[in-house]
This record gives structure tokens, sequence and C-alpha cells, in this order.
């Protein structure tokens, strides 16, 4: 049975792509037939983070539209053979998308893929409602500072409203991904705590991804962080949320980069 | 009203006897009147049916047709008027109610227009969170939301507001000039709390209070916000 998962998240930056890059990599790795889709329609950044924008021929608009059939548009990851993508155009905008096409193209993908990972844009307009519309379950990506929560909250409110799946008063699944959380800096009081952002989310939570400087160096090569260090901190975070979306209970563990001296001291004095 | 007839050498013996009946006082302009007649009725449609009603015309200066006209329109509304008064017997014409006279105020007995039917209590249970952007409108009474109201998120009620769990947005009690409204929530972070109009935001909010029970009420015309222990 395939699921439809969208990576979403209100704010921008949050770590969508690097997420939705992430998790479907390790799905890909653990067997699971896995397609990633590009939403941000205008912005595309999934083909990057990726390694694959060299490849790209048509794209969503064009499948959307009619103008090419989707095994055309679809890119086959070099590096593992259960990946695909499914980029974004990035010179049509996001009125382009629309609810028939889309639905049209989630369905297609469900016939053949476990898997189907949609990547939201950020805000809440057209390109992130039509990402969400279809899903079955959702990862809200989160940062540990009150903009980011907020907006995750927003976006829980519609994805409990204006999915297909609320409307017919079912659920749509909903984890809480927290990303670039920083130990020292959260026992500091510079950052929400685990707690805090939980308290309010009132939502489950999928992991901790810590803020990290492999996040940056994977995407700068265009290899998913789960990838290209598997044993880094993030790697394992994003391999673990994985699992538990795959039913595993996995013991949940708030990374901690190894700490130096000084920062032991000051993460100590604040605690 | 007021009837009395002499009595008379005759078979059948008359007596006189006094009834109340309520009068109503036209003014200009009638329409106006009328349309304030309305609103009255509507608050108790048929409380007239089947009353006696004199029309008192010593406010008005109409003319016979006028006169017919209005009674033609409040017959309309289904209040049968009985007879007149204060207006010369020779506006009268043929048709009419009988013109009266001698009238005494009293007071009438169950003046008052019945309530309109007394509506069940109404509530709105909200088991789930309110988040960020939903605005929960209830003007018919009490909000309770077994979880928290979220940064950005509203609740606007007729009545009270009982939040089980943080209050961080917004809550507007008694939007409807209900002053005895309140607020009630489990840890107070409330960007705005109004009752009935009055309002204190974020930066009124006594910070010795936040995150602690409390409650919100209107003493006068200040909003005041207590700890709820």
């Amino acid at each position: 049975m395939a699921k439809v998962l969208v990576v979403t998240s209100g704010k921008g930056g949050v770590g969508k792509t690097t997420t939705t890059a992430a998790v479907g990599a390790a799905l890909a790795q653990a067997g699971e037939k896995v397609v990633v889709v590009d939403f941000d329609v205008g912005l595309r950044n999934l083909d990057l983070v990726l390694g694959a924008e060299r490849r790209v021929v048509f794209d969503l608009i064009n499948v959307v539209q009619g103008i090419a059939k989707l095994p055309q548009a679809l890119i086959r990851d070099k590096r593992l053979e259960n990946l695909w993508l499914l980029p974004a155009s990035q010179t049509k905008d996001k009125d382009a998308l629309t609810e028939e096409g889309v639905g049209r193209v989630i369905a297609e993908l469900r016939k053949t893929f476990d898997w189907v990972i949609c990547d939201s844009p950020a805000g809440i307009e057209r390109g992130a409602m039509l990402a969400m519309r279809y899903a079955d379950e959702a990862i809200i990506v989160t940062n540990p500072e009150v903009s980011s929560v907020r907006d995750s909250d927003r976006i829980i409110g519609m994805l409990d409203s204006k999915t297909v799946r609320a409307e017919n008063g079912e659920r749509v699944e909903k984890h809480v991904l927290i990303t670039r959380y920083d130990a020292v800096r959260a026992a500091r009081g510079e950052m929400l705590s685990i707690d805090d952002v939980l308290e309010i989310l009132a939502t489950p939570l999928l992991g901790i991804v810590p803020e990290s400087q492999d996040v940056l160096r994977a995407s700068n090569v265009g290899c998913p962080v789960t990838l290209n260090n598997p044993a880094s901190t993030p790697a394992r975070a994003y391999s673990d949320a994985m699992r538990r979306l795959l039913g595993e209970q996995i013991d949940m563990r708030v990374p901690a980069e190894p700490r130096g001296f000084m920062r032991l001291l000051l993460g100590r004095r604040a605690a | 009203m007021n009837v009395s007839v002499e009595a008379t050498r005759q078979l059948i013996r008359l007596r006189g006897r006094s009834y109340v009946a309520f009068v109503f006082a036209p003014v200009v302009p009638i329409a106006d009147w009328l349309s304030d007649l309305d609103a009255t009725l509507a608050g108790s449609p048929g409380f007239f049916l089947g009353k006696p009603v004199v029309l008192d015309l010593s406010a008005v200066d109409l003319s016979p047709l006028a006169i017919t006209h209005l009674i033609k329109s409040i017959e309309a509304r289904r209040i049968r008027v009985l007879g007149l008064e204060g207006v010369e017997p020779a506006r009268l014409s043929i048709g009419m109610p009988p013109l009266l006279s001698g009238g005494r105020q009293c007071v009438v007995q169950d003046v008052e227009l019945e309530k309109p039917a007394l509506r069940e209590p109404t509530s709105l249970l909200l088991d789930v969170p309110v988040r960020s952007g939903q605005s929960i409108v209830f003007p018919d009474g009490d909000v309770t939301v077994l979880g928290a109201v979220s940064s950005g998120a509203e609740i606007v009620a007729g009545g009270s507001i009982h939040v089980y769990g943080a209050l961080r947005g917004r809550a507007m009690a008694g939007i409807n000039g209900n002053a005895s409204a309140r607020i009630y929530c489990q840890k107070i972070e409330a960007e705005l709390l109004a009752i009935d109009g009055y309002y204190h935001t974020a930066e009124q909010i006594d910070a010795a209070l936040r995150g602690k029970p409390a409650q919100a009420r209107l003493d006068g015309n200040a909003l005041r916000i207590t700890p709820l222990n």
C-alpha cells in the first residue's frame, strides 16, 4: 500500500528539502521504492540536494499539463536504484499546478511506489496546499525557535482541515521532526527545548536532527546526508526517523555534538 | 375600555362592565410607528392575537381615509382594533370601530411581552488543540477547549471561554455585550484577552501570572486578571 508523505513546515529554511532527500534515501536504502516529488515550483532545490540537476528534462508541471508522460519525467538516482525524483519546474510558477492535475500524478505514482514523498514549498499558498492535499502522512519540520514552531502549528491546523483525508473525516498521520537542534544552546535557553516544542505542537516526535556541518557538506556535494556520511549524527538521526516511520520503536536520542571543555562548562552553568 | 349604558325600561337588562384593553397611541410618522410595532411583534408574534386593542389617535391628526388605512394596517398584523379614542366623531365613518371615551389608566397585568422561547443553553466543546491561524467563532455560548490555544489562534465566544491547557492565542469572550462572561485557562500566555470589548494585550498582563492558571473577568469597566487557585 503506497503512502503519500508530505514534508512541510510553513517557514522557509528549516530543512524540508534536506529532510526529504535524507528520509527518501534512507527509505530507499531500507528497500522501499521511493519517489521524491519537488513541489517548490519556481524555486526548485531537491534536484540539487540529490545531485540530479544536470539530468532534468521534464518536470512535474509538464506532467500535470500533459506535455510529458510520468516515466519521461522521473529521474532515477545513480546511487540508489530504489530512489526516484520528480523534479519541479524552475521557469513556471505555482499557479501552473492544478488540484486535479496533481491528484492525477499522485494517483499514478501510488501505483508504482511504496512511498511518494512530497517536498512542500514554504508558505501556506497554493504550492504548499497542493503538496499536502493528497497526503496520508506528514513530517512537520521544525526548528526549535518560536517563529518556526508557530508556523508549524499553523501547518498542522491545515493538515487537519485542508487535506483530502481531513475532508473525508480521516486523519493525516503527523510527525514532528526537530531539525537544527543545538543541545548546548538549548541548555543555555537560547533555543526552545524539545519539551517546549512538543508541548506547543501536541504532535508525536519523529526525531531530533542536530545542527551540523555534515548537512551543509552533503547538500554541497549533491548527496543526501544519509548517504554521504552515514555515521554522522544527522545521518543517524534521519535513519532513526525513517525506521520510526516504518513503525519500529526506537528510543529517542537527543543528539549532542562532541563537546569541548568550554562548551561543557557553559552548558553546565546554564543547566 | 369603559362602557356604560344607561339602563332603560327594557326586557333585557343591560349592565355596565369595564374591561382592560391595550391602548395603541400611534405617533407620526405612522410608517415608523408601524415598523416599531413590527419590531415588538417580532419578539412575540401572536401576543395581541385575540386581545382587545384600542387606538388612541390624540397624538396624530389623521383624515378619515388615513384612519381607515391605519386600522387596515394594524389588522393586517392580526390585531383587531376594538375601539377608537381621542378623535372627533366627525372624522369617523361607518365601518370603523366605535369611539370610546372615559377610559382610565390602569395597570395591565402580564403586560410584559412573552420572551422569545428560551433557547437550549449551548456550548461548543473542542477536544483538539486550536492551532495557529485557526479562528473559532461561537456567538451562541461558551467555548471549552481541551488542549492548547496556540499563538496566532483566536477564540471568539458569546459566553465564557474555558481552556484546559495553555492559552497562547487570543480569547474574546462575551462578544454580544455579555459583561458577565469570563475567561479561564490553565496556563496564561495569551496574546490578547477581551471581555465585552474591554481588552488586555499580552504586555498588560501581569508577568507574575504568566504560565499560571488564571481567570479574566470584568469589574465595571476594567478587565481583571487574577490567579485561579
